[in-house]
């Protein structure tokens, strides 16, 4: 088991109140598993991500542990997070195309960065340039300043420095959102190259977009509204999911070679709840078409199947 | 490279000769006779005779008599000679020379100011950035300094360490018992007539560039480079580091501007201190309806402000990467 989270819990701050947006998660990530973290905007998954490498000035950690390779990782310490950063835990971040200093070469920067971290730039270089060649960016980027550099290009040079020391895992947050559809592809691929040359061990990509998982991860996590809803295999979650929400936000996308002139696509009614005071029970009872009685109690997170994690008490059967 | 200086070469050239030109036209709309004005105060009691030939004789001088397209063309033959005409107000002086008498006072008033405040209020300001307690009482005393007019400082710190304390002279930038000489005992006149002005500026500026630099600080270190770093765990040294060499970048600018001013700057400063500087003389020459010494004052400010614009150009392409692809028209 390479990362190992139990029900982890971290709250923002707000004048109102704690807002729950990651409301005890527990899930594992194998040994070279690239896992999808998937939800709508404001389920938790962005929160997940960063609680995992820096929590920001707003979060607040309340509860829970994670375990990264037999390590435990204290992630409620920003300055005992600092030493397992970048070496065991990297990220790609959100803002990818604005990570890099403007005013700065970006060979200097990352000769800063990797120095103030006590790395030998010297040493790391031939490295560096391999994963430059490897990414196909023109080795003089270094020689450049962000500013002189495409998108794509920032992106795929940050996923370069991001990777650099060989992280056991890395969370690639919403790396393909501001990209086109072409680009989308090749970073999709790049970050599978990356686990396959062994930069890293394990992934977690989040993203909103589903179908750039199915190139992409090898297993798929659910969440919505704080909570984790389903994980399960790739294949199983476009094909065979078994929460009444994975099977909704699925059958919303549009497949390849289905006409939709005639056929609207279906969504799913209603918005999320509030995550500030959250509904008491499953958070999906108020949109679910299946929803009873017994779903007012919380359902637990537990395997239905072989690795098969669900949250429903349609699946697990209201005694269990 | 080349042409990115040779076009804004050509922008400065043009601004000046626009500026040069409104600035001999300005001070001609005045109402009032600048001749009138100085016989009157001379005195005027001989023969009508004898005031006309002296009024014709300043006429002439001042070359006022002649049409006014031919005062223009004058202003711009003399300009290019480095002739700026002569002072009404100083009869009939030069105006280089009443220019040159006051430059002194005004730099070694202002340039110390500007400087100093702008590095002790950037460095000050940093600091702020990082240490809540720093940040709770510099805030508001920076706000207060600020917002206080220069000459309403200038006042208090002139009753308080001048009047009530006696600990500097508030008036005049040497004492009036004293001739101008390389001696230690005018050199502590000097510096004891200099100390009140000094302080009124600088610390107005001090507050402006504290607060300016502890809000950019606080922009830099929320900036996704800065999160970026910090993710990736580098050490606060570096990240701090990166985010005040960024925030520096509109500090250069404003830096610039202010040293543009430096001139007409400490106007009312001069006027409240009664400091022998290029404001007060400014202050004068409007009271005296001075044409030519306006018109050389303002040129000066002019050049000057032209002159720091176009060192910031040179010293944002040093420091700002930036601005150097666009130079080559680089696409960003």
């Amino acid at each position: 088991m390479s990362l190992q989270v139990s029900d982890l819990k971290v709250y923002y701050r707000t004048l109102a109140g704690d807002v729950k947006a990651l409301d005890g998660a527990t899930f594992s990530i194998a040994d070279k598993e690239i896992m999808g973290l998937a939800g709508e905007s404001g389920c938790g998954k962005s929160t997940l991500g960063n609680s995992l490498i820096r929590l920001d000035g707003r979060m607040r950690y309340v509860g829970g542990s994670v375990n990264l390779d037999g390590n435990e990782l204290p992630v409620w310490d920003n300055q005992g997070m600092n030493e397992f950063r970048f070496r065991d835990v990297s990220v790609i971040p959100q803002y990818a195309m604005s990570a890099m200093n403007p005013t700065r070469k970006i060979g200097t920067m990352t000769a800063e960065l990797l120095e103030s971290r006590g790395e030998k730039y010297r040493e790391i270089k031939p490295e560096l340039l391999r994963r430059i060649d490897l990414v196909g960016l023109d080795r003089d980027v270094l020689g450049r300043y962000p500013i002189e550099l495409s998108g794509g290009m920032k992106q795929r040079m940050v996923m370069v420095i991001s990777t650099l020391l060989d992280p056991s895992l890395l969370i690639a947050d919403e790396i393909t959102s501001a990209l086109d559809v072409s680009t989308q592809r090749a970073v999709a691929e790049t970050l599978v190259s990356f686990r396959d040359h062994g930069f890293v061990k394990s992934m977690i990509v989040i993203t909103h977009d589903v179908s750039i998982l199915y190139q992409t991860a090898d297993t798929i996590l659910i969440m919505y509204a704080g909570k984790l809803a389903e994980k399960a295999p790739t294949k199983t979650i476009i094909e065979g999911a078994m929460h009444p929400y994975t099977k909704m936000l699925i059958s919303s996308l549009p497949e390849v070679g289905v006409r939709y002139a005639n056929k609207k696509l279906s969504g799913i009614p209603g918005s999320p709840p509030s995550l500030l005071r959250p509904p008491v029970g499953c958070r999906f009872r108020a949109r679910c078409p299946l929803a009873f009685d017994k779903c007012v109690e919380e359902p637990p997170f537990v395997k239905v199947a072989r690795d098969h994690m669900a949250a429903c008490w349609k699946v697990t059967g209201s005694d269990a | 490279m080349r042409r990115y200086f040779g076009r804004k070469l050509l922008t400065y050239t043009l601004t000046l000769f626009i500026a040069a030109t409104i600035d001999w036209l300005i001070p001609r709309f005045m109402p009032g006779d600048p001749v009138y004005g100085l016989m009157s105060r001379m005195g005027n009691n001989s023969s009508p005779e004898a005031a006309k030939a002296l009024s014709d004789y300043y006429y002439n001088l001042f070359g006022l008599n002649q049409p006014i397209w031919q005062q223009y063309l004058n202003f711009w033959g003399g300009l290019l000679h480095g002739d700026l005409g002569r002072s009404v107000f100083e009869h009939g002086q030069p105006v280089t020379d009443a220019i040159m008498a006051a430059v002194p006072y005004t730099l070694a008033l202002l340039i110390p100011a500007i400087l100093l405040s702008w590095w002790a209020g950037n460095s000050f300001g940093a600091l702020a950035a990082r240490r809540k307690w720093l940040d709770n009482t510099m805030l508001p005393v920076g706000y207060i300094l600020t917002a206080t007019p220069y000459m309403w400082l200038g006042i208090v710190l002139a009753f308080v360490f001048g009047f009530t304390l006696k600990m500097f002279p508030f008036a005049n930038s040497y004492g009036l018992n004293l001739e101008p000489s390389f001696t230690w005992l005018f050199f502590t006149d000097l510096v004891a007539h200099w100390m009140l002005p000094f302080l009124s500026l600088f610390l107005v500026m001090f507050g402006g560039w504290a607060i300016g630099m502890r809000n950019m600080i606080i922009y830099e270190l929320d900036a996704d480079y800065s999160r970026y770093l910090e993710a990736l765990g580098a050490p606060q040294r570096l990240v701090r580091k990166y985010a005040f060499r960024n925030a520096m970048l509109p500090q250069i600018t404003g830096l610039a501007l202010q040293l543009g001013v430096i001139v007409a700057g400490s106007l009312v400063t001069e006027i409240v201190f009664s400091y022998q500087g290029v404001g007060l003389l400014l202050f004068n020459a409007i009271k005296s309806e001075d044409y030519f010494l306006l018109q050389g004052i303002f040129l000066f400010v002019i050049v000057g402000v032209l002159a720091a614009n176009f060192l910031v150009d040179i010293a944002y392409v040093i420091v700002d990467p930036r601005t150097r692809v666009g130079m080559r028209g680089g696409t960003a």
